[in-house]
This record gives structure tokens, sequence and C-alpha cells, in this order.
């Protein structure tokens, strides 16, 4: 009986979890600049169901608001992944990544070393 | 069938934490706890507590929260799971120190908004805002008269009534505060100002026509907890800022500001009789109340003003106990107490970013009595403002829109007693309004923001009020604006051309059967091209800005001063027009080394009943140049010397028409052309202290008669108008500022 409960209490918790009309998740993606800021954020609002995705350039967390009964967190990954953007389990194919812009080509450890912050002061 | 099978799963339990600042730890209420790749999901209860039905093949559970970093746990076996989600702020706890632009353009907005950091306002050291323009080349800065020393702001070629000036988005400098509000706010309650060139928002209201500036004050949640300003000059003016801001709880947080400036020597550097600028007097006083709830997303401010200034100017004899209103001597006070209650509430939805709701309301209460010379003038204007916003997206994050409603009253009574000229105007305004703007970015290349207001008016009746911007970056670091919208607002004859009652003119108002002094309301549209590019010189960073802007009258309150024995206000008959130009350069030459350059082109000009002639005292080119440098520091090298300059040219300003007056009262066409330039050195000694040491108009450039008929002040031809160029010559001042945090 008291499994049933258990069960019961794990099937509420996993239909209310995708019935969250604003359901949030972070995660990692890579990236180096404001470009690959605008691609990243915009293959996840094109995907139907993202109300809201930022992605902070400095430590490569996206903030993602979505409505997980039109969307899921795969969908939008394989929209990041087409877009040419690593997430932290997976690799963009290299197709996908031969499309980001050259200045934008964050595998290249030179490329990451130009968008490193100059320290003016 | 479904439970049946997951009987046969086996369930893992765990409690995710956060951690806090002193090393406690928190369970952690609603973090998204799924296997990746997977659907199967859950979030943590009030506690931090989460059971998740585990299977062999699920073997990274991710656990995401928005603030915090998140982890992917690799589980091997069903097991109880104990996790601490780091906070995101405290991944790269390197600090990046980028150099900013203490004056900047944003690439992104659709708006030609220019940002005007706490520090640029450093570079020039006085004293109020009329006085924080001086550096930056999209506002001029002029001389309204040579009695009151009062400094007037023009924005695209067109003065201050027709910019929608606000202190943290409530319209504050308008009405009866029009001609000397400004300077009613000290230099250091300002923490920044947006300049938004052309017709800007409409969530603020119908009346800004060529632009709005927008003061940030400082706030008690982030100014100094203690900080003093003292200013002293050569010409005997003192000025004392003192901010004490504290914590009262966890919430609230509360400031006192207090600004009192004061010169009472009498200067006449010309030798004609009448002092250089007024002796005067301000206490004003400020009381901010913060309350921030961010775990709950309310924020609020209460705000209460007082203000007393008062001038004494005229004759340098002239002692308002004995000759006050009489013709022993040439003489004017102006008394001036202004009163505000101000309070905003916002709430920011915590879970859903985009959400927000703001109500903003504001009192005022400004009276002013004031003589000059024989003639009388007092007003007193009672004003309430309440918007209430409304913030939201559409489907998604690039299409936000921003929506409410808006009620402004204000209540004139004015008593006029000038030469044949003897009136009351009592008059009450009212307007309630809906406005809606949306505001759509691609995230690239474009970015709009269009906004429509519906608004009535007990005078006006009901209007429309259309106002758009767009952006369009069509390669890196470029951005073409485009913008066009209309303004409306009642023109206050009197207190927006004060400088007339220091004159011997006759007041004569042709009456068109409008509302307001027998006059209509000011309608224009505004249109605005603007092209900014950045790039670099040399390897070094440098923007170039181009912008167009004209605004065209489709009515308007003319003054007209053409005739130099009257001023004659009538409606617009025919046409009325300001285009301007301007082209600036920003280049940042070398390390620590800025450099603004700005050529600005105005043809203004309007219908007169004689004729259509360029706007008087309005010069047709400008050229502005700003240098700024800073010696090396860094954190061991604290102290450090900052070197400011700033080098303005006016072209020839027309006259307004003298000719009818006798010879010796009479005008050449045009004034001659004019350069100032100011200078200011500071030595920061650590970030707690700094002095500084500056001169204006070091070239001791001067109007040699800015005052015409000073030998007979009461006699028909006497006229303080004609005002070009400083009157006091230069000036050096010295000052510290002591900041405790």
């Amino acid at each position: 009986m008291k499994n049933v409960i258990v069960t019961a209490i794990i099937l509420i918790g996993v239909l209310g979890f995708s019935q969250n009309k604003n359901a949030k998740a972070t995660m990692e993606v890579d990236g180096v600049c404001g470009m690959c800021k605008a691609r990243i954020e915009k293959a996840c609002l094109n995907t139907k169901g993202v109300k809201f995705a930022a992605w902070n350039t400095d430590n490569h967390q996206l903030e993602l608001i979505y409505n997980d009964n039109k969307t899921d967190l795969n969908k939008i990954t394989k929209q990041i992944l087409a877009a040419g953007h690593d997430v932290k389990e997976q690799k963009a194919t290299d197709a996908a990544y031969a499309t980001v812009h050259p200045c934008c080509k964050y595998r290249d450890l030179e490329v990451r070393k130009n968008h490193k912050p100059k320290q003016d002061e | 069938m479904f439970p049946l099978f997951l009987f046969s799963q086996e369930k893992i339990k765990g409690q995710i934490f956060e951690e806090s600042t002193k090393n406690q730890v928190f369970g952690l209420a609603g973090a998204n706890v799924y296997w990746l790749n997977t659907e199967v999901g859950t979030i943590t209860d009030i506690d931090g507590n989460f059971t998740i039905a585990y299977k062999p093949d699920y073997k990274s559970l991710v656990i995401s929260y928005v603030g915090f970093k998140t982890d992917t746990l690799a589980i091997g076996a069903p097991t109880e799971i104990k996790h601490r989600l780091q906070p995101t702020g405290s991944l790269n706890a390197i600090t990046v120190k980028s150099r900013n632009q203490t004056t900047s353009r944003s690439y992104f907005q659709a708006a030609n908004v220019i940002n005007v950091s706490s520090a640029e306002l450093l570079k020039a050291a006085c004293c109020n805002l009329s006085e924080s323009f001086e550096t930056n080349p999209s506002i001029d800065v002029n001389f309204a008269d040579a009695i009151t020393g009062t400094r007037q702001i023009r924005m695209l070629g067109l003065t201050s009534p027709y910019i929608l000036i606000a202190t943290e988005n409530i319209p504050s400098v308008r009405g009866a505060s029009q001609a000397y509000g400004l300077s009613f706010i000290p230099g250091t309650w300002v923490e920044s100002i947006q300049i938004t060139k052309g017709a800007g928002s409409v969530v603020n209201g119908f009346e800004g026509i060529a632009g709005q500036i927008n003061a940030e004050l400082v706030k008690p949640y982030s100014d100094d907890a203690l900080f003093v300003n003292l200013y002293g000059a050569s010409n005997e003016r003192l000025e004392l800022n003192t901010h004490i801001n504290t914590k009262v709880n966890n919430k609230w947080y509360t400031g006192l500001y207090l600004h009192g400036n004061t010169h009472n020597k009498r200067h006449d550097n010309n030798n004609d009789g009448f002092m250089d600028m007024p002796v005067f007097n301000q206490i004003n006083i400020m009381n901010r109340w913060q309350y921030i709830d961010t775990a709950k997303g309310f924020m609020s401010f209460i705000n209460l003003k007082f203000l007393n200034d008062e001038k004494q100017t005229g004759e340098l004899d002239f002692r308002p106990e004995n000759d006050k209103l009489t013709t022993n001597h040439w003489g004017s006070e102006i008394e001036t107490t202004r009163y505000e209650l101000s309070a905003k509430l916002a709430y920011v939805n915590p879970e859903i970013p985009w959400q927000s709701i703001g109500v903003q309301t504001a009192f005022s209460g400004h009276k002013q009595n004031s003589y000059f010379g024989l003639s009388r003038y007092n007003i007193v204007h009672n004003s309430l403002y309440t918007n209430a916003i409304y913030n939201t997206i559409i489907s998604d994050s690039r299409h936000k829109i921003k929506t409410g409603l808006s009620y402004t009253y204000d209540h004139y009574d004015e008593a006029v007693n000038a030469r044949n000229f003897n009136s009351d105007f009592e008059r009450t305004e009212n307007s309630i309004g809906a406005f809606f703007e949306y505001n759509f970015n691609n995230l690239e290349l474009f970015n709009l923001t269009a906004g429509i207001r519906v608004d009535h008016h007990n005078l006006f009746g009901a209007f429309v009020t259309p106002r758009v911007h767009a952006r369009y970056s069509p390669w890196s670091k470029s951005a073409f604006r485009a913008s066009f919208g209309r303004g409306k607002r009642s023109a206050n004859i009197f207190t927006e051309n004060q400088q007339l009652f220091a004159t011997s003119r006759q007041i004569n108002i042709l009456n068109s059967g409008g509302n307001i002094y027998g006059l209509n309301p000011e309608i224009a549209w505004n249109y605005g091209l603007s092209y900014l590019q950045g790039f670099n010189l040399f390897g070094r960073k440098a923007d170039i800005t181009l912008d167009f802007y004209k605004t065209d009258f489709k009515n308007q309150v003319v003054v007209d001063w053409e005739n130099p024995l009257e001023i004659n206000f009538y409606n617009l008959n025919g046409k009325s027009f300001a285009n301007s130009f301007q082209a600036e350069l920003n280049y940042d030459a070398f390390e620590n080394f800025d450099l603004r350059m700005a050529y600005k082109f105005y043809d203004v000009k309007t219908d007169y009943n004689s004729g259509r002639l360029e706007r008087p005292l309005t010069p047709k080119y400008r050229f502005f140049t700003n240098v700024g440098y800073k010696t090396h520091h860094d954190e061991e090298q604290l102290g450090y010397w900052k070197f400011d300059a700033t080098f303005n040219w006016l072209s020839h300003q027309r006259y307004s028409n003298t000719l009818s007056n006798p010879v010796q009262f009479q005008l050449p066409n045009r004034t001659p052309t004019l350069a100032t330039l100011n200078t200011q050195i500071t030595k920061v000694f650590s970030p707690k202290f700094e002095i500084y040491l500056g001169g204006e108009n070091i070239t001791n450039v001067r109007q040699p008669n800015p005052i015409l008929g000073t030998n007979n002040p009461f006699g028909p031809n006497f006229d303080s108008t004609f005002v070009y160029g400083p009157i006091f010559g230069s000036l050096y001042y010295a000052g510290l500022r002591y900041t405790l945090n």
C-alpha cells in the first residue's frame, strides 16, 4: 500500500513537472561572443514553446523558461546543436559547427583566447 | 498496466541544497531533477527533497535551477543523493574590469539613446543638472538672460520646454519649474542620465517633442554610506553636498541628501552698473526610502523633497529693503519654494523574469514669487502624476509589450503685473490616457519599438500620440536608426519666457480662441535618422555618429521678439521647423585618453508675423571638443590624476530686430562668433578622497554690453535678453569629495 502511495506521488510529481507552463532549466552551452549569444538564444526561441532564453557570455550558462506541454529540453538541445553549439553532454555535428561564423569558432583555442576580455584597468 | 510497470522500478531519493554565503546550507525548493535525454523528471519540495524513478539505463541525473550552475551526476546504483548546487554568480569569481566609456550610445536599442554615467558627470564639477551637460554635445547650454544667470538647455535646436525632462521617469522639470527647474536638481544627486533624441517612448506622456532626458538619482541601497562634497569658486560661490545612507533592516534602506549653495558677493566686471550674476541662497533636501525584497520580487521607493531658493539681482546699489518695486534702483528678487512627494512600487515576478507591474505617483507644489523692476510675476503650480505600467511578452521574449494607464492633473494660478498688462490667469488641466508599446528584437540585426497612446485632456479633447523607433544593423558595429513621433503640449508662456519681465517690452497675446491664455496647444512631429558606426583606428576603438532630425510644428505658440518694444505671443500661422544635423566622433586615441568631437548644424526657422526668420540667438554651426586623460591606476596604485578640457565654438547668432529703436539702442544683425574653453584637473588620492580644481571660460571671453538701456532701466529700451555669451568672464573653482562606504 505504501508503495502505491509513493508511486502516486511520483506520478503526480512527474505529471506536475510535465505540465509546467513556465518550466525552468539551466544548461551549459559552449560559445565565445555576443554573436554566439544571439545564435544560441535565437535557436532556443525558434523552438515552439520556449519563452525565454538568456545565455551568459562569461560563464556559458543558458537559462531557459519554456512551456513543457509544447517542448522539452531534448528538443531545445537539438536546436542548439543544429545551430552549431555544443552542450555539456553532446557535441554539435561537424556540419552544424561549420555553419558558425569564423569569429565564433569556439572549439579553436586561438579564437577563445582572442575573446578573453582585455584587462585595461 | 502503467502503474504496475512503475512498481517494478526502483527509486532514488535525495536532497538538493543551496550554498549560502556564510557556508550554511539550505534545502533548495523547486529545483529540476531529471534523467538526461529522458522525459522522466521531478522538482524538489520545499525542503529540497525529491524522489525519482530509477532504471539501470538511466545514467546521468541532471539537477538544474535558474541562478545556479547545472550539475549532471553520474549514477551507477540507486543510492541516496545529497547534492549542493552552486550559484552561477560565484562561478566566475574573477572580476573582469573592462574600461567603460563614460558616455556611450547603445548599438542595440531602437531609440537613439545616449547614456551619461556618473564618471562623465564628474568632468564638470558643477553643481546642478543644468550644468551637467557641458561635456555632452547632444545638449547645448545657453544663458537665458543677463539678469538671472539661468542656463537654458537645448536639444535639436529647440529650447527645454520641448524636451521631456524626468527624474526617474516622472516628468519633473515642467510647468512652473521649467525656467529654473534644472538648477533645482543638485549634480551629486544624479547617478546617471539617459538622453533620448527624437520623440522617445509613449510611456512617460505625450509632451516630449525634441527628446527626453531622464535623470536617475542616487539610491539609498547603492549610494555610499557617507558622501561629502565641498565646492568653492573664485566668485565666492560656495556649495555643500552631503549624502547619508543607512540600512534600516534587511529590506528597507534610507538616505538623506542635503544640498546648500550660496553666493553673496556682488560682481560687476563689465561696469554697466548691473550685477553680472545674481546673489542667491538655496537649500535643497531629499529623503528617500527604498524597499527591496528580491525573493518576493517587490521594490519600492518613497521620496520627499523640499526646496527653497532665493535669488536677488539687478543694479549693484539695489537693496530690496529700501528699493523693492521703486524706481530708486532697478532690482529683482525671485523666491521659489517647492515640495515633492513621490512613490513607486514595482513587482517583478521572481519566477517569470519578463512579467512586472509598476505604479508610480508624484505630487508637487511649486510657488514662485518674484518681481523685476516694477513688474511682478507670481505663480503657484500644483501637479499630480500617476502612471501604472505592465510589462510582459507575447509568445517569447523577442516580443515585449508595455501597457498601462496614466493620469495627470495640473493647476496653475498666475498673477502678472507688468507695464500695461495686469492679469490673473488660473487654469486646471487634467488628462487620462492609456498607452501600449510593442518591442520586437530579433536579437541580431533588427529592433523595433512602436508605441501609441490615447489621451483625453480637459482642454485638448481626445487625441492619439504615435511614436516609432527602429534600428537595423546590417554589418558589425553598425546601427541605422529611424524614428518618428508626435508630441503635444500647452505652452506656459510667462514662466517659460520669464526673461521678458527683465525688459520694458509690452506683453501682447494675440488671442486665437484657445483655452490656454487664449492660445491653442503646440503640436509637432519629429522625424529622425541616425547612423552609428564603431571601428578601429590605428588599433584603438573609435565610433562615429551621424544624426539628422527634423521637427515640424503643426501648431506652435510663437514667441515673437521682433518688435524691440513688444513681446508678442500668437499661434503659428505658416511654418515652423527645426532641422538639426550632428556628426560626432569618439576616439580612444591612446591608453586612458579619450577624444570626443562634434560638429552641429541647426536650421531653425519660424514664420513670424513679420516673415520667416531664423530663431533668434540660435547659432547655425557649433563645434565641440572634449578631451579626457587619466594617469595609470590599478589595485596597487590607487591614486591618479584626471585631466579634462572642453572647447565650444558657436557661429554668429541672429539678434531679434532692433531697427525701430533709437540708434544708440540698435544692435547689429548678428552676434560675433564665440569660443569658450573649460578645464578641470582632479587628483584622486584613494577611492575615498579626491580634490579637484577647474576653470570655466579660462580664456576670459565676455559679451561686452549684455544689457540694453542700462542708463535708464525704467525707460522704454531696457532689455536684458540679448545674451549670446558669458557675462562674468573666467571663473576658477576648487572642491573635494569624500566618500565612506
